[in-house]
């Protein structure tokens, strides 16, 4: 094995690309620019969950110093993609809609926005707005809301036989939930807007796509789409809240257009919670069955995922019972429920994490009931082929991502009998869990141009959230045209490139790495052209140029994937391994150990790949022993919207992580034959500390976060 | 110390100032506003008594000194070091993450000890020195911790790096980065969402270990 590649350190291969401007400060992120003029907006947000403002006060913001504006659902201009057709009813949902009504949808909804001088001024003036209101009954939580459940998606189906579980030698039926949780990326979202003419409009805003964030605010404010110009360069993290235009992007907008200067809006902490979406609580049951040789005979999973009145949103828990193991009988059941809390969105591993902590808790309780080994049982049930669709696998290499982690973390130090091992006053215990998420490739367009002094200028619209997008880039281009990386330019962030989607379902380097591959490719082929017979599979561009005195040389590709997407189940793989302590008096829970190993095609860029593993693995553990967002009920408000109560994983919570890559190029999905891996790594790791738990305490938690106190009252002690 | 500069709002042009003076003098609800005015400030502004007054008791001259430049600024009491780093010198490297010093983001330097700059107002300020993430390269020549950041991938999306990076380098001037447990501990006020913390320790160990003066 190549340990370079399959096992990196830290310092292993090439430094990010934009990291010598992240380390000195010089890296701009959204809310860092300064247009001339530019004021600042504050939101005020709803005190209430339900109802309508009775009447608003902004005589005093509008008097406090420096104050420019303060617009409200009363006196704040029509924004033209809100309005519905004269003649047709209001739609029943949708995207919720900044200042359009009188009515409070949730809690801290936006209500009015101040815009002032400074942002103290701004801040302050926005603490004398004051709304009366006419207060409804709310619903906010999963429990007393029961009766108004909707199909969510199509996410109700049956293969096989339905509850064919119940006819199996050995089975069990449990109930799994996971709490909401809030992305918490650390910027703030944050929007500068600034009007160059009426119809005409740049904004540097947190996104995770540029274009779709174009494209949105073009349908909201009905502009010509080359009038609107979306910046967003350096992305402080977002996880999938960056993937839509937001409330407080279209009041930073629609303030620029009264006040006629740039403002800029910067979300606070707490709004992070309740403004950007979050992932939704989510309930599930799952029965599961097997012959005593732990050949799975059948799988019900039921799942009801919370959503808010105004939207539904769905995403596919259920999905992961359907496509992760070989079982002829599996159904699901997918329902949402409306609550009074706004939309919840996309979060890193959207439905497949939430779907894998049960059916991988559900697995490791499984294999207890039929003693057998845990990753014994999945490889009688390993799927050689889609399960869901029958078609064979692009690649799959799995098994040997297995073999890889179980070597790494000492799975045979593990004891099969639970509560079994101590360590100086800690109970010990090894667990499992496995990822899985579809490997997809988008269009996606790049620019290539050759600049006469030998520069490489790679251009095209995606953003860099934080994985490395520029840096595996660059190592592509590098790699096809033979020249150095410190010889390219990657430009990007930018809505005026080439096309490029958002970066989001694990898809950017497939997607816009082929685009970059593609456009490098035929780069060096015109120059091939140009040399004629006898070129040298890398030339000397520069040289090339100046002997056809050519300033440059630039081609533009559109590339797509092909039809091996019919023929071919395209899939990446992550299975995470942890040692965890268990202290018995006081249910605390650290994490030892952690080996975790994708199956994710060729490793483009080796350093960048495994953080981005290393942080998955992070925000799984995240997930397992702390994030929760807690709603005091009786009134509708999020409790713990801050760091100090909503907790996120620190330095010292966190032990060396080792990420280990199967490394194997998948050949149909792309031409690097690289699949994506930023849910994979975290997808799986909640299953697997929970079970680790069990193995050290013979005590199975199936509500997260797995807190002390959940423990304590367990009684611990070994067996 | 290089020379000596005087900030107003970035961007920020005359009228747009007069227009927010002439409505913060004509308008006697101010005084909600600045409830610790002395009285005969008050009065002199409801008076109308020009701008200048307005503008002694509504800020205060402070002097520090921020990456070895001199800067004599004129700042609301209630404006934090932080958004006078950000919004008055445009030293945008400092980050704003929480504003309750809760996450690290906004860690700077001030007479050499690390301090979150959000819980620090400008006032307080006066008369240090202060270091943020742009003043810790000597010209082309980075840090070693930024150097072993870069290395060490200790960052993705690098939002919290600065903070991260300040805080880095206290922790060995403190004495606190002997084990790997004790950086851990004492690197744990700068959160880190992208999860970058065993590279980020890799980082300290490292050039702890280096023994360079940071």
């Amino acid at each position: 094995m190549n340990d370079q590649l399959n096992k990196p350190s830290s310092s292993t291969g090439m430094s990010r690309i934009d990291g010598r401007l992240k380390v000195t400060g010089a890296a701009r992120y959204s809310g860092e620019f300064t247009p001339a003029g530019m004021v600042y907006g504050v939101l005020v947000g709803s005190t209430i969950t339900k109802g309508t403002i009775k009447s608003i006060d902004t005589k005093a913001a509008e008097r406090a110093p420096g104050v420019l504006k303060v617009i409200t659902h009363l006196n704040a201009p029509k924004i033209a993609g809100y309005q519905v057709e004269p003649g047709k009813p209001e739609p029943a949902k949708g995207t919720y809609k900044l200042f359009y009504n009188n009515k409070v949808l949730f809690n801290g909804q936006p209500i009015a926005v101040v815009v002032a001088d400074s942002f103290e001024r701004a801040l302050f003036a926005a603490s004398l707005v004051k709304a009366q209101y006419n207060t409804d009954p709310h619903h906010t939580s999963m429990q007393d809301n029961t009766g108004a459940f909707a199909p969510g998606g199509d996410g109700t189906t049956k293969r096989g036989t339905v509850d064919a579980w119940k006819t199996a030698p050995f089975k069990l039926e449990q109930e799994y939930i996971i709490p909401s949780e809030v992305h918490s990326a650390m910027e703030l979202h944050a929007i500068i807007a600034k009007w160059d003419a009426e119809d005409k409009l740049t904004v540097w805003t947190k996104t995770q796509g540029v274009q779709d964030t174009r494209d949105g605010i073009v349908s909201i404010f009905k502009l010509p789409k080359e009038n609107v110009q979306v910046n967003s360069k350096f992305v402080g993290g977002a996880f999938g809240s960056a993937l839509q235009v937001w409330p407080h992007e279209v009041a930073a907008i629609l303030s620029a257009k009264v006040v006629k200067r740039p403002v800029k809006l910067l979300l606070g902490r707490a709004d992070m919670f309740t403004s950007v979406g979050y992932r939704p609580y989510t309930w599930q049951k799952i029965g599961i069955g097997a012959t005593a040789d732990g050949k799975l005979v059948g799988i019900t999973h039921e799942a009801v995922g919370q959503t808010s009145t105004y939207e539904d949103f769905n995403e596919e828990p259920i999905g992961v019972s359907r496509s992760t193991y070989a079982c002829p009988n599996v159904n699901t059941i997918y329902k949402i429920n409306p609550l009074d809390i706004g939309s919840p969105t996309w979060m890193r591993g959207p439905g497949e994490a939430t779907g894998a902590f049960a059916l991988e808790s559900a697995l490791d309780e499984l294999s207890y009931a039929l003693n057998i080994d845990p990753i014994k049982l999945r490889l009688i049930n390993y799927a050689e082929t889609d399960p869901e669709s029958g078609k064979p696998f692009s690649s799959k290499y799995l098994n040997e991502a297995y073999k890889l982690g179980a070597d790494g973390i000492g799975w045979d130090d593990r004891k099969q009998k639970p509560a079994s091992v101590s360590k100086n006053g800690w109970m010990v215990g090894y667990g499992m869990g496995g990822g899985m998420f579809g490997a997809y490739r988008d269009k996606a367009a790049a620019k290539a141009i050759m600049m006469a002094d030998g520069t490489l200028i790679i251009q095209t619209a995606v953003s860099d959230i934080g994985p490395g997008t520029g840096t595996a880039m660059v190592t592509i281009a590098s790699d096809v045209m033979g020249i150095p990386a410190d010889k390219i330019r990657f430009d990007m962030g930018d809505s005026s490139l080439p096309l490029a989607p958002s970066q989001g379902g694990s898809s950017t380097t497939a997607t816009v790495g082929s685009a970059v591959y593609q456009a490098c490719t035929d780069l060096k082929e015109n120059f091939q052209k140009l040399i004629g017979n006898g070129g040298t599979d890398k030339p000397d561009y520069a040289a090339v140029l100046k002997q056809h005195n050519l300033p440059k040389l630039e081609i533009t590709v559109d590339s797509s994937g092909g039809p091996e997407r019919d023929k071919y189940a395209m899939y990446s793989w992550s299975v995470h391994f942890v040692r965890v302590l268990v202290h018995p008096t006081t249910g605390v829970v650290k994490v030892d150990k952690v080996v975790c190993v994708a199956d994710s095609g060729h490793i483009v860029s080796p350093k960048t790949a495994r953080s981005q593993i290393v942080g998955g693995a992070i925000g799984g553990i995240g997930m397992a022993l702390m994030e929760e967002v807690i709603i005091d009920d009786r009134y509708g408000k999020l409790v713990n919207n801050n760091f100090a109560d909503y907790h996120v994983p620190v330095n010292a919570d966190i032990p060396q992580i080792e990420a280990l890559f199967v490394n194997k190029p998948d050949p149909y999905i792309n031409p690097m034959g690289a699949k994506g891996m930023g849910e994979i790594a975290l997808i799986g790791m909640a299953g697997a500390v929970a079970n680790a738990v069990y193995n050290a305490t013979g005590k199975r938690v199936r509500e997260l976060p797995i807190t002390p106190d959940k423990l304590v009252g367990m009684e611990l002690e070994l067996s | 110390m290089e020379d000596e500069k005087d900030h107003a709002l970035p961007g920020f042009e005359a009228e747009a100032k007069d227009n927010s003076r002439r409505n913060f003098l004509k308008q006697s609800t101010l005084l909600t506003a600045i409830a610790l005015t002395p009285g005969t400030a008050v009065k002199a502004a409801e008076m109308g008594v020009g701008e200048k007054i307005a503008e002694a008791f509504e800020k205060m001259p402070i002097k520090m000194e921020v990456n070895g430049v001199a800067h004599s600024l004129s700042v609301e009491p209630r404006a934090t070091l932080l958004d006078i780093l950000r919004e008055q010198l445009d030293l945008t490297g400092t980050k704003k993450g929480c504003d309750h010093g809760q996450c690290g983001a906004c860690t700077v330097h001030v007479d050499g000890h690390r301090v979150n700059s959000c819980l620090t107002l400008g006032v307080m300020a006066s008369g240090k020195k202060i270091t943020t993430i742009e003043g810790l390269a000597k010209g082309d020549d980075l840090h070693p911790m930024q150097e072993a950041f870069l290395k060490h991938d200790g960052f993705q999306c690098g939002y919290c790096t600065p903070g991260q990076i300040m805080s880095a380098v206290a922790c060995i001037r403190e004495g606190h980065a002997n084990s790997e447990m004790e950086i851990r501990e004492y690197m744990s006020g700068n959160i880190c969402r992208c999860g970058a913390y065993p590279n980020i320790v890799n980082a300290i160990q490292e050039v702890k270990a280096g023994g360079q003066a940071v």
